[in-house]
Parts: C-alpha cells; sequence; structure tokens
C-alpha cells in the first residue's frame, strides 16, 4: 500500500540494521527512551529488539494517553456516565481501563449507563444534535494529537449553540512530561526517540527546551518500522559524536513550527492547568489543559458537581515504575498472572500502546 | 389474499394464525422449495444416510444485515455449509430458524429469505424445516436467524491429528476480508469502501482436497477472532508451536488501508469464506496447487508451520525477520460481525 509499505520494506530494515550495527561502539551503553506508546508497539510489533545490537537497550516511556490517567479520573467519568440523562461518548481504549476496585467504563455500561464508543469526537457532537434532550459528555484524552479535535468540537458547539455537549478535558502535554522524567534522575536517558503525532502539531521546535535543560538529544521518529530504526541509527549517531540536538527524521509530516491553526484553535479554548496529576509520574505542574472560561458552558467539570475521588492503584501493580522506565513489563509480578489484556489490573496491560500490552501480545 | 412486501412484520404474523400461514407460503416456501419442506410438518423426516454424521448449529446477528458481498441470509447458510464442511462432512440438510422484530420490513425478509435460498442451492444443500418467531418491537434488531446443519462424512476421508513437527498450515486467500466490509457498513463510520465479504460456502474448494486423499491433520475455517483466534486454539488445544510467516499472509490494499486507519490488526479480523487446513510437510504443495485451480482459492498459500508438538505457543516471523508472538484478540474489538 502506497505510503506504508515503503516504510515496512524488510530489504531496507536489513540495510539500516547492518548500519546500526557498524555504528554502535561495543563501550558504550545506548539507552534510549521511545516516549510514545506508538513506537513501543512498533518495536514489539515488528520484534525489533532482537534485530538490534544488545548495548542498545529501549526504554518504554509513558506516552500512552490511556496508560498515564490517574485512577481518580477514571472513577470521575465512571461517576458522570451514571449520571442521569447522560451519554458518555469515550474512544475505544478508555472503556476496558480498571478505575477503583477494577470497576470500568464497560462495566457501568452494562450496569445500564449510557456509555458510546466514538472514533471521532464529530460522531459525539451528532449524537448531541440528535439527542437534545440529552447530555452528551465527551470523555477528552490524549497528548497533543487529540487535543486539537477537542478544540475544534468546543467551536463548533459554540457556533451550534449545542448547549447540551460537555467536554471533561483530561489533555496532557508532552514536552513537560519529559521534562518530568529527566528531572527525577531515576531512569538513565541517553537520548529520545521522540513523538510523531504530537509533533506533527507541536512541532519540533517544541522539545528545544527539554533538550537543552537536560543536554539529552531528541530525533522526532514516524511510527513506522524503518522510522523508528532510522532514528536509532541518527540517535546512535548523536551520542557517539556528544552531540545534543534535534533531528526531525520525520520530515514528511512534522515541520519546525507545526501546525499553527491547531495551535491556535487549542490556544482558543483551552489553557493549561497550575498542576495535573499522572500515573506513575504523580503530580506535574503545568501538565494539562483545561477549558476557559469563556467556554465553561461545555465544561463538565464546570456543569456537574463531580466528586473528587482518592483511589489507588492496585498495590502489586507496577505501572507506575513502568511507565517512568524503572521496570520492564516482566519485572511485574502481576504481568501475565493476575493481569492480562483480559482483566487489566493496570492500564499499561489495557491500550494497544501500553508497554505491558505490547510486551504481552509480541514478546516471545 | 397475497402479501403486500411494502408492510412491516407486525405481531399477528408470528402468532401463528393465518398472516403467518401467508408468510410461510407465498415466501418461504415458495423460495426454499424442496419435498422435505413440502411436508410442512414440525419436522422434516429424512431419507436414511449411511455414514458419520455431522451436525453444527450457529447463530447469525451480524449487524448491518446487509453488506458488500453477503447479507445475513447468506451468512446464516455458508457460515454452517463451512462449519460442516472442515470436517470433511458433506453438508446434506439446514434448518433455519428466523426472530424477526416488529417492524422489520417484509421486502428486507423477502431478500433474505432469497438470498439463503441462492446460498442453498449453490452449496448444493436443501433447507429442510424451520421456524419464524417475532418479538415486539425494541426487543430484537430487525433480524436474528439461527441454522443447524447435518452433512455425512464418506468413511474413505480421514483427518487424524497426528501431528508432526514440520506440517503446514495453508489457506486458500486473503484475510481480513469479511471484517472490514462490515466494519465499513457500520453506523458512525462513514467512509465508503469497495471491500467485499468474502462470505462463500467452502464445501465445493473442501471436497476437492479431500479427494487428493492428503494427510490432512485438521481443518477450521476461521471465522470471529481471525486467523490468530484459530490458530491460537489449535497451538494451545493440541499442544502445538506453530509460526507465522507475515511475508506469506494475504491481506488485500483497500482491507490493509483500513485496518490501518482503525488500529486493527488483520491477524484478529473475521473471515468468513477461508478455510485453514494443516496437512503433512510432503502434502502442502500438492494441496495449494489443487486449491488454485478453484475459484475461492486462487490466492491459497502455505503460511505456517509447526514447530513443536509438545509445547504451545504462536509466533510469527516478521518480513523484517525477527520472531514476535501472536495473541489471542483481547477484548471486543468488531462485535456482531456474524
Amino acid at each position: 500500500m502506497k505510503y506504508i509499505d515503503e516504510f515496512r520494506n524488510s530489504a531496507v530494515a536489513k540495510k539500516l540494521i547492518e548500519q546500526i550495527n557498524g555504528t554502535v561502539k561495543p563501550e558504550i551503553n545506548y539507552r534510549l527512551m521511545e516516549f510514545c506508546g506508538g513506537h513501543t508497539h512498533a518495536i514489539h510489533r515488528y520484534a525489533l529488539s532482537q534485530l538490534l545490537p544488545k548495548n542498545i537497550k529501549l526504554i518504554h516511556g509513558p506516552g500512552c494517553p490511556v496508560c498515564v490517567l490517574p485512577i481518580p479520573r477514571i472513577d470521575q467519568a465512571i461517576w458522570l456516565a451514571s449520571q442521569e440523562n447522560v451519554i458518555l461518548c469515550s474512544y475505544a481504549d478508555m472503556l476496558r481501563v480498571p478505575g477503583d476496585h477494577q470497576d470500568s467504563l464497560i462495566k457501568a455500561k452494562s450496569r445500564g449507563a449510557d456509555v458510546r464508543i466514538i472514533y471521532s469526537v464529530g460522531d459525539a457532537l451528532k449524537i448531541a444534535q440528535n439527542n437534545p434532550e440529552k447530555i452528551i459528555v465527551f470523555f477528552a484524552i490524549g497528548f497533543e494529537t487529540t487535543t486539537p479535535p477537542t478544540a475544534h468540537a468546543l467551536l463548533e458547539a459554540k457556533r451550534l449553540g449545542l448547549t447540551n455537549f460537555k467536554v471533561f478535558c483530561n489533555h496532557v502535554l508532552t514536552p513537560v512530561a519529559m521534562a518530568a522524567i529527566l528531572h527525577t534522575d531515576e531512569v538513565e536517558i541517553d537520548g529520545f526517540i521522540g513523538p510523531s503525532h504530537v509533533s506533527i502539531v507541536i512541532g519540533s521546535d517544541a522539545y528545544k527546551k527539554v533538550s537543552d535543560d537536560y543536554q539529552k538529544p531528541i530525533v522526532i521518529a514516524g511510527f513506522e518500522p524503518l522510522d523508528v530504526l532510522q532514528s536509532i541509527l541518527y540517535l546512535i549517531e548523536l551520542i557517539n559524536n556528544k552531540k545534543v540536538t534535534i533531528i526531525n527524521q520525520y520530515s514528511r509530516a512534522v515541520s519546525t513550527a507545526g501546525n499553527t491553526n491547531a495551535q491556535q484553535m487549542i490556544a482558543e479554548v483551552l489553557e493549561i492547568r497550575d498542576e495535573f496529576s499522572w500515573r506513575g509520574l504523580g503530580a506535574i505542574p503545568h501538565s494539562g489543559l483545561k477549558i476557559k472560561a469563556a467556554y465553561q458552558d461545555y465544561d463538565a467539570e464546570v456543569y456537574f458537581n463531580i466528586p473528587l475521588f482518592n483511589s489507588d492503584d492496585v498495590k502489586a501493580c507496577e505501572c507506575p515504575q513502568i511507565l517512568r522506565g524503572l521496570k520492564e513489563p516482566r519485572e511485574c509480578k502481576l504481568f501475565g498472572k493476575a493481569c492480562t489484556p483480559e482483566h487489566p489490573m493496570g492500564a499499561c496491560m489495557v491500550s494497544s500502546e501500553g508497554a505491558c500490552a505490547a510486551s504481552y501480545q509480541y514478546t516471545v | 389474499m397475497k402479501l403486500n412486501f411494502k408492510e412491516n412484520i407486525d405481531l399477528t404474523i408470528g402468532a401463528g394464525g393465518r398472516a403467518m400461514y401467508q408468510l410461510l407460503n407465498q415466501l418461504i416456501l415458495k423460495e426454499f422449495d424442496n419435498e422435505f419442506l413440502a411436508q410442512q410438518s414440525d419436522q422434516a423426516i429424512l431419507p436414511e444416510i449411511k455414514g458419520r454424521l455431522a451436525f453444527s448449529t450457529d447463530s447469525y446477528v451480524v449487524s448491518p444485515l446487509f453488506f458488500n458481498g453477503g447479507d445475513i441470509g447468506s451468512i446464516a447458510i455458508n457460515g454452517t455449509v463451512n462449519d460442516l464442511a472442515v470436517s470433511g462432512a458433506k453438508p446434506l440438510y439446514i434448518s433455519v430458524g428466523f426472530i424477526i422484530e416488529e417492524g422489520f420490513p417484509l421486502s428486507d425478509l423477502r431478500t433474505v429469505v432469497q438470498s439463503m435460498a441462492k446460498a442453498a442451492r449453490e452449496a448444493n444443500v436443501l433447507i429442510v424445516t424451520g421456524d419464524t418467531k417475532v418479538v415486539e418491537k425494541g426487543k430484537g434488531d430487525g433480524l436474528f436467524i439461527n441454522t443447524s446443519g447435518v452433512g455425512v462424512i464418506n468413511d474413505a476421508i480421514k483427518i487424524v491429528a497426528n501431528f508432526k513437527v514440520g506440517d503446514k498450515i495453508i489457506i486458500n486467500g486473503s484475510i481480513a476480508d469479511h471484517g472490514m466490509a462490515i466494519m465499513s457498513r457500520r453506523q458512525g463510520l462513514d467512509f465508503a469502501s469497495d471491500i467485499a465479504s468474502d462470505c462463500a460456502a467452502l464445501n465445493g474448494l473442501i471436497a476437492e482436497v479431500v479427494a487428493l486423499n492428503p494427510a490432512i491433520r485438521c481443518m477450521r475455517d476461521p471465522t470471529r477472532g481471525g486467523l490468530s483466534a484459530t490458530i491460537n486454539e489449535w497451538a494451545s488445544f493440541y499442544k502445538l508451536g506453530i509460526d507465522l510467516k507475515e511475508d506469506q499472509i494475504l491481506v488485500h490494499e483497500n482491507v490493509k488501508g483500513i485496518c490501518e486507519l482503525l488500529g486493527l490488526d488483520p491477524l484478529h479480523v473475521a473471515n468468513e469464506g477461508k478455510v485453514l487446513i494443516m496437512c503433512a510437510a510432503e502434502d502442502a504443495e500438492r494441496i495449494v496447487a489443487k486449491m488454485r485451480e478453484h475459484p475461492l482459492g486462487k490466492e491459497a498459500s502455505i503460511i505456517a508451520e509447526v514447530q513443536s508438538i509438545s509445547e504451545s505457543y504462536v509466533t510469527m516471523t516478521t518480513a523484517f525477520g525477527g520472531i514476535r508472538r501472536v495473541d489471542w484478540l483481547s477484548g471486543e474489538q468488531l462485535p456482531r460481525i456474524c
């Protein structure tokens, strides 16, 4: 298929692997974090780790939006879905994420809550138009990739005068999270395989601060396997030469400034929160987005009096350590036993982009 | 009184009175026409059958009812025919149970019944007994169909689960067509596509393969859960280690495109006209050659090999030469696919 097969060509892959083998220095350990779940998934699906030299260690980062949402926010979504007269619209991945006591949106649905799986927030708007007597709550999650559609939906709702459309906003910011990981010194990272879709929106310049502050090279990489291999090669060259810079491997989609239209749309309706809690990373200042006061009519957190929950992760669940790159999925006692994709105990096992699910599904 | 096909099904049709009689006579008996059904009893009395019997049942709840390449009627016949055929049986007789929601258009029912009649003719089976129930509006979703079937297994046919390392697994063509044909017609997913379901009766193709008298270990049609589900079932039930070859598994371009868009793995997506045959290594090539002569087997290929007969696992050699695990589908990627 055009624009897909070219980036999965096995002959090119072999060449890239040969180049990587020829470039690595045996005395260096290359600890590379792929921030995004999309990369984690590609690495496992194409079994790339097996093909790389032993001294390249890929550390799976927290870039899986489903995985980083803390349990209390899931509980709040379940609470919203359970309110009288509410239709909660959600991307499919969120439905099975366990909240407190292993409750989930899919369980709420089986109890009678009206939870709808949508592929696009545009569908939630349509549902709002077709059900004027109901309150439609869109469970907005994700990094900068999914933020523009949410912003657009808010603008559309206002334009259409859709008073029954509300957004439960959980959008989070990538560069801030990267800085938070580096700030702790817990995990040693020599370079980042940088986000692809996120970077289309925010542009490669958006990582300049984190790269400079922490002196780490970043290669913005596409999600296809050849993109990942080429980006690893670039990182190795940068590390060998002790160069700290940002390379844009995904130049077919990412520009330095990003999608400025999308950025303007976001700036119109959303603003940075003082603080947002991340699963695994804890509370990070200025890491999440909320709806601006001018659009508060569409803000589920304003419209509903949503209770605060302070539920915790399942005790033995190592999601927090895995999301910080401190542990491998298979080092968790629950992995593959109590925690499987059918019965996930932690969020990393739910989404196909989660490190645990990818490892469970694909690793021999 | 003649049935007016512009009307909808109402509760009187399901009540067993005159309206039901009209429906039976003017639509169902007429379309499914055969001597056993014509007896109009509560049962079909069938001639003596010599040989072992294969017996199967399946309920069909596919949504939407009509899609490119088929409808609930053709699936309901072909699905049961295939379930019988993969045992090596020659499918003979089918029963049909309709559960219809009040308000369902009679013209749609006619389309479905005609499609079933056509599928039965093509698969060379007779629909010999049936039942129709109507449920109140809101208690069903248009139309559900159950079919059961009986087939006979020729004594000469030997399918023996006598596995050996090196055994091959063959498929008669591309994967994931049916699931993506359904997905692309789902409400809320407004994209146009030309993907057609692969829905087809496989008994003709399988009969030709079986006639070669090869050493077949097992056969199965990989429907819900896709290729990965059947291979995983075999691996865990028979304790086999199976390795799939990614570059031998055919996924059509249009199917691949929508799978990419929706983030689905074609390995997990349903098929309705595919058969997997595990056979002795030395018989694999001639089975593939035979299949390729048949319209439903033109793209047949060997897609996997048995690597272990003591340890249960499923892996895939990727196009890059890496080896990854192939897991079952988890969760409910595509509900009501058949």
